[in-house]
């Protein structure tokens, strides 16, 4: 891991089972991220991208490899760490955007501080950062009260309040439509670059993919153009 | 935030929450209830027993507080009066009508000159071997008044008056015409004793129960016979009460754990969502039990308060001879008993939740 790394993957395997079948999900990933980068991994379905995100993400243990986050091995963490690598040093968009249907945009946030042990923290910058997603005036609103743009706004401020390491960003616009699919990368790039925030989005849409500084491809469970 | 999260969930189902409110409710309320009648009823007999004005009770040992043993000769009644320190002694039969409520007989002018009159609301003493006195507590229930007619031992007697409850019984009848119709002639259930004064009333009790022959007698002061109306002494209401606050226990369990279930299977996305965004498996569980506990308290709330309606209810509807009290002593025990029949309802739900795993939870539709 070089010293502007924040992510370093060698080798990582998963296999996991499926009935009485062996499934390589992952067969050997390479992958060197720089702090601040943005970088977007394309891929078909069943490439292992959503496998890669997981593992990253520390909702799943890798089968073995090495997996280096912010300086922390991920091979070697428990599930307690796991779960403590996702309230500081990671922060997920998802394609579904995700968000808790009973609580309104604010507190969507608020729980990702108070889980992260953050609440209370006032942030001035952070009030930025929502103007800058331009949600700022729709705080207030539940989800259902909210378009599938302004939903997934909210979902990248919750992923981002707390800080993280690195922003895991899943087709996060496989569910808008042009208009907001444009909006939301442009914003995804505004946050790379105001606030050298890192962010890996994984997309099988070429397009979106551009919007990062880098592109990598998987197929068949490995990186068919690694970038190092 | 985390109770705003759970605030939040019971919103968003207000029907579910409101029945599984309502179902704990009912738990309380059934325990509550239960406790009432019994101290009510209780209660009732203390106050009568009061009411009597004697110093000394006297009854066959084979007998308590609350059975009706038939056995006593009226001659004791006579030769207790001999005794030193009694002023007067009297009898009473007593005679089940039903599950609840007796009737009772009286040699009505001999048991005022140790009681006092009773105080008649309405009409006069009977005067006839088939007229009846009630007290108002039983008349206001069967919405009787002087000159109606009224079924008892399957004969009818007319009401020649109402008196204020408290004292003694509350349907009240010749003791001859009891005995008769009982076929219990010269035959008392209980003896009243009057003395000179209280004060001497151990002191008799001692002396009347060193007398040859009297060892087939209890003999009480009124303390003892107050004392012996609790729970444990009217024959299986203890277990009853261990069986309806089992049942209370099951009831809260089958609802919550039912209601918890459906929630946890309706939020499996959520808490995906919430362990991705690296909340424990104990904030997973916590999120279930506060909800639960809420559930609960709402519940015991909702209990403690119909409890007000069914005393009305039985006070209006019920036949004579219940009383329920309000018992706020018991309120804080069958809020435990609910919330703990809550809680182990929750808990498989809970632990379901928290075991969840996080991205089978994410991709659930």
């Amino acid at each position: 891991m070089s010293e502007t790394s924040i992510l370093s993957v060698r080798d990582l395997r998963k296999v996991y089972r499926v009935g009485d079948v062996d499934v390589h999900a992952l067969r050997g990933v390479d992958l060197e991220v720089a702090r601040g980068e943005f970088l977007s991994v394309i891929g078909p379905s069943g490439s292992g991208k959503s496998t890669l995100f997981h593992i990253l993400g520390g909702l799943t243990p890798p089968t073995s490899g090495s997996v280096s986050m912010d300086g922390r091995d991920l091979l070697a963490m428990s599930d307690r760490q796991r779960t403590d690598l996702r309230k500081r040093t990671v922060g997920f968009v998802f394609q579904k955007y995700n968000l808790l249907p009973t609580l309104s945009a604010r507190d969507n946030i608020r729980i990702a501080q108070y889980i992260a042990r953050h609440e209370g923290t006032d942030d001035p910058h952070f009030a930025d950062v929502l103007k800058l997603l331009g949600i700022d005036k729709r705080l207030d609103h539940k989800p259902r009260a909210m378009s599938g743009g302004e939903q997934q706004r909210v979902a990248i401020a919750r992923a981002i309040v707390n800080h993280p390491a690195i922003l895991l960003a899943d087709e996060p616009t496989g569910n808008l439509d042009t208009e907001n699919s444009n909006a939301v990368l442009n914003l995804l790039r505004d946050l790379n670059k105001r606030l050298g925030q890192t962010i890996l989005m994984i997309t099988h849409n070429p397009e979106a993919a551009a919007f990062g500084h880098r592109v990598v491809t998987m197929r068949d469970g490995r990186m068919v153009h690694p970038a190092a | 935030m985390i109770n705003k999260l759970v605030l939040e969930n019971l919103r968003h189902r207000p029907i579910r929450t409101l029945l599984s409110t309502v179902a704990i409710g009912v738990q309380v309320c059934m325990i509550l209830t239960l406790v009432g009648l019994s101290r009510g009823f209780l209660q009732d007999q203390q106050r009568r027993a009061r009411g009597i004005g004697a110093d000394i009770f006297i009854q066959d040992s084979g007998a308590s507080a609350l059975s009706l043993s038939v056995g006593f000769p009226e001659k004791v009644i006579r030769f207790i009066e001999k005794q030193p320190h009694v002023t007067m002694a009297t009898g009473a039969l007593m005679q089940s009508t039903g599950a609840l409520s007796m009737v009772t007989g009286l040699d009505l002018p001999e048991f005022q000159k140790m009681s006092g009159s009773f105080r008649f609301l309405h009409g006069r003493a009977y005067e006839q071997p088939d007229e009846v006195i009630v007290d108002d507590y039983y008349a206001r229930q069967h919405n009787l008044h002087v000159g109606d007619r009224l079924m008892i031992l399957n004969r009818p007697w007319r009401v020649s008056g109402i008196f204020e409850q408290g004292k003694m019984a509350r349907v009240i009848i010749p003791l001859r015409t009891l005995q008769d119709l009982t076929q219990n002639n010269g035959k008392v259930t209980w003896i009243y004793v009057k003395l000179d004064s209280p004060d001497n009333t151990q002191k008799v009790i001692d002396y009347l129960k060193a007398l040859p022959g009297m060892d087939r007698f209890r003999v009480l002061s009124v303390q003892d016979l107050v004392s012996q109306f609790s729970v444990q002494n009217i024959p299986m209401l203890e277990g009853f009460i261990g069986v309806v606050i089992g049942l209370g226990v099951v009831v809260g369990f089958l609802v919550v754990f039912l209601s918890m279930y459906t929630a946890v299977l309706e939020r499996t996305r959520e808490i995906g969502v919430l362990k991705a965004l690296g909340a424990s498996p104990g904030f997973v569980l916590s999120v279930v039990l506060r909800e639960t506990s809420i559930l609960a308290v709402l519940g015991a709330v909702t209990g403690i308060l119909v409890t007000y309606g069914t005393k009305w209810l039985i006070t209006t509807f019920a036949p004579g001879g219940l009383i329920q009290e309000i018992v706020p002593d018991w309120w804080a025990i069958a809020a435990g008993i609910a919330l703990v029949g809550a809680l182990l309802g929750a808990a498989w739900p809970g632990l379901k939740a928290a075991r969840q795993d996080a991205i089978e939870a994410l991709s659930y539709e």
